[in-house]
């Protein structure tokens, strides 16, 4: 070992107790972690961050050709903007469920959660971070979406503030619940090496049957009735309501909007992901 | 003397199944004292302590450590004990200073980051993110994060494995600092030299049982460090134990080969109580 300097000795005395405000002190720097972490893996960086981004700007480059896909009473809704409300609620998904399902899974099986219950960090802090950690990525995440549909393809945002405060609960509800069923999804891969295999199949299925890379009414019924039993369908028809003009609704199931749907679906998967979550989380894996 | 020890294993027996990892050990360690649990692998040293920092519970027996059993560990417990695994969490994309700031946030008595850095040797290397240190350098960022949170009670589970003889004396003296703290310590290792350099007392452990324990210097008990004396004639070999080899040697006709006479060590001692074990318990594997 190079260049040893002793240890302050005969400081056993300056030891002191747990002080109050514990439990967010430790969450405010878990946040600081995660994301120094977060930005610093490439993986993360490219599969969760900018994926939505770059498949938008594909498909919008892909589909710029092809006929709007309703024309109606002069509005129109094209191929490019009819992807991005999906893109969102796909940036949300990623980062939650498939991202931080990942991030726990590895943790708990390399070590790193053992280490963290070792010391008195509360548990609830370390999830404090990765809500934190989730709330500031999907943020920049959704604001560069955003700036690229209107810089890139010049999608017009709405200017109804009831679809900016439509937009705001359907993505604050969704990443609460996606969040909470990423710590739940976390707890099913049993080894470092296969949390990426086990997670990321799941997240593609659900995203496929959700009208996320798949335009929703092209799906056949009974595929909408199954994509409806689970939260990432509703939270794509949330954020088509609030960022596709008025007329896109001819194109939802039942020609209508349904919003208090997100809402129920929200609130009982938020639920759903909260008591599984809390019934089988551990810091260490089970021998 | 009859104050509390730091930490006490009374009975502490494992069973996984028909398997018994950990077979009725019972040691107690006083305040200050460093102590080796010394054994070849798979002999249940880390079981042992993994039911000390409570992360197994056991099948039977009892554990305590600073008073508290280690089943109902809280938080509080925690900001007083260190703990280095045997295998931990990487967190690779953070810098050395990063991972130890934060630790030295979570605990309410910390040391000081730098002087930590400094104490394991890595000052030059602060900056550096684990993932791009040597193995050696990474186990000694394991330390550094077990001694940050000032533990009154230290676990140190294979510390030194894969330290080069250089980093080994350096982490020596390290030890010897952090006891002269006034921390309790518990070692495992499968290093003789190690224990003697560092305990003031062992138990040598093997199949699950603790099979000796005592003074670094009297362990074996002193029949076990009586000198032998060995030599070879026409008759084969011979091996005699006596407290007077010189009036052995007296008595020998001729001169024989191979003669010797041998004060056996540690070393001597563990492998004939290990060789002993490994006799008497051919059918463990099996079991």
């Amino acid at each position: 070992m190079t260049a040893i300097a002793p240890l302050t000795v005969g400081a056993a005395s300056a030891r002191t107790g747990l002080r109050p405000g514990h439990t967010l002190r430790c969450a405010a720097d878990r946040v600081r972690i995660e994301l120094l972490q977060y930005f610093r893996r490439s993986d993360a960086l490219v599969f969760t961050f900018l994926f939505p981004v770059l498949l938008f700007a594909i498909f919008a480059s892909a589909f710029g050709s092809l006929p709007a896909m309703l024309e109606l009473e002069g509005q129109q809704v094209t191929q490019a903007h009819y992807y991005l409300p999906a893109m969102l609620a796909a940036g949300v998904f990623l980062s939650g469920v498939q991202n931080l399902g990942i991030e726990i899974a590895v943790e708990r099986n390399d070590g790193t959660l053992q280490r963290l219950a070792a010391t008195p960090l509360p548990v609830l802090s370390y999830f404090l971070g990765k809500l934190g950690q989730l709330l500031v990525t999907s943020l920049a995440q959704a604001a560069l979406l955003l700036a690229v549909a209107v810089g890139a393809f010049g999608i017009e945002l709405p200017t109804d503030p009831e679809r900016w405060f439509t937009l705001a609960w359907v993505f604050f509800g969704a990443l609460v619940c996606f969040a909470v069923l990423g710590v739940a999804v976390a707890q099913i891969p049993r080894t470092v090496s296969s949390a990426s295999a086990v997670v990321i199949p799941l997240a593609l299925i659900l995203q496929f049957v959700s009208g996320i890379y798949l335009a929703f009414p092209m799906l056949p019924e009974w595929l909408q009735t199954i994509a409806n039993l689970f939260p990432l369908a509703w939270v794509g028809h949330g954020m088509r309501f609030a960022l596709l003009p008025e007329i896109a609704h001819h194109l939802e199931v039942g020609e209508a909007w349904n919003l208090q749907g997100v809402a129920m679906a929200l609130g009982i998967w938020a639920v759903i992901g909260t008591v599984v979550a809390a019934l089988t989380f551990r810091w260490i894996k089970r021998g | 003397m009859t104050t509390a020890p730091a930490v006490l294993a009374d009975g502490l027996t494992k069973r996984y199944g028909a398997r018994t990892v950990v077979d009725d050990v019972s040691f107690r360690i006083e305040p200050g004292e460093t102590f080796a649990l010394l054994g070849p692998n798979g002999a249940g040293k880390s079981t042992t302590v993994e039911m000390l920092e409570g992360f197994r519970t056991p099948t039977s027996g009892a554990a305590s450590v600073l008073g508290v059993d280690p089943r109902h560990a809280d938080r509080a417990w925690r900001s007083r004990i260190g703990v280095v695994l045997q295998s931990t969490g990487q967190a690779d994309a953070l810098t050395v200073r990063e991972i130890l700031t934060h630790f030295a946030r979570v605990f309410p008595s910390a040391r000081d980051v730098d002087e930590t850095i400094a104490a394991v040797g890595l000052a030059e290397h602060a900056k550096r993110r684990v993932g791009k240190l040597s193995g050696g350098q990474q186990r000694r960022v394991d330390v550094a994060l077990g001694i940050i949170g000032r533990p009154e009670v230290l676990f140190l589970d294979e510390p030194t494995t894969g330290f080069d003889p250089q980093a080994r004396r350096a982490f020596w003296q390290l030890i010897r600092d952090v006891a002269a703290d006034g921390t309790t310590i518990l070692l495992t290792t499968h290093y003789l030299d190690e224990a003697e350099q560092l305990a003031d007392r062992a138990g040598i452990i093997a199949g699950g049982r603790l099979l000796a324990i005592d003074r670094t210097d009297r362990i074996g008990g002193a029949d076990a460090r009586t000198p032998i004396v060995r030599w070879s004639d026409a008759s084969g070999h011979h091996e005699v134990r006596t407290h007077e080899p010189a009036a052995v040697v007296r008595q020998l006709r001729g001169e024989p080969a191979d003669l010797e006479i041998v004060r056996p060590s540690l070393e001597d001692v563990y492998l004939s109580l290990i060789g002993d074990d490994a006799d008497d318990q051919p059918e463990e594997a099996a079991a």
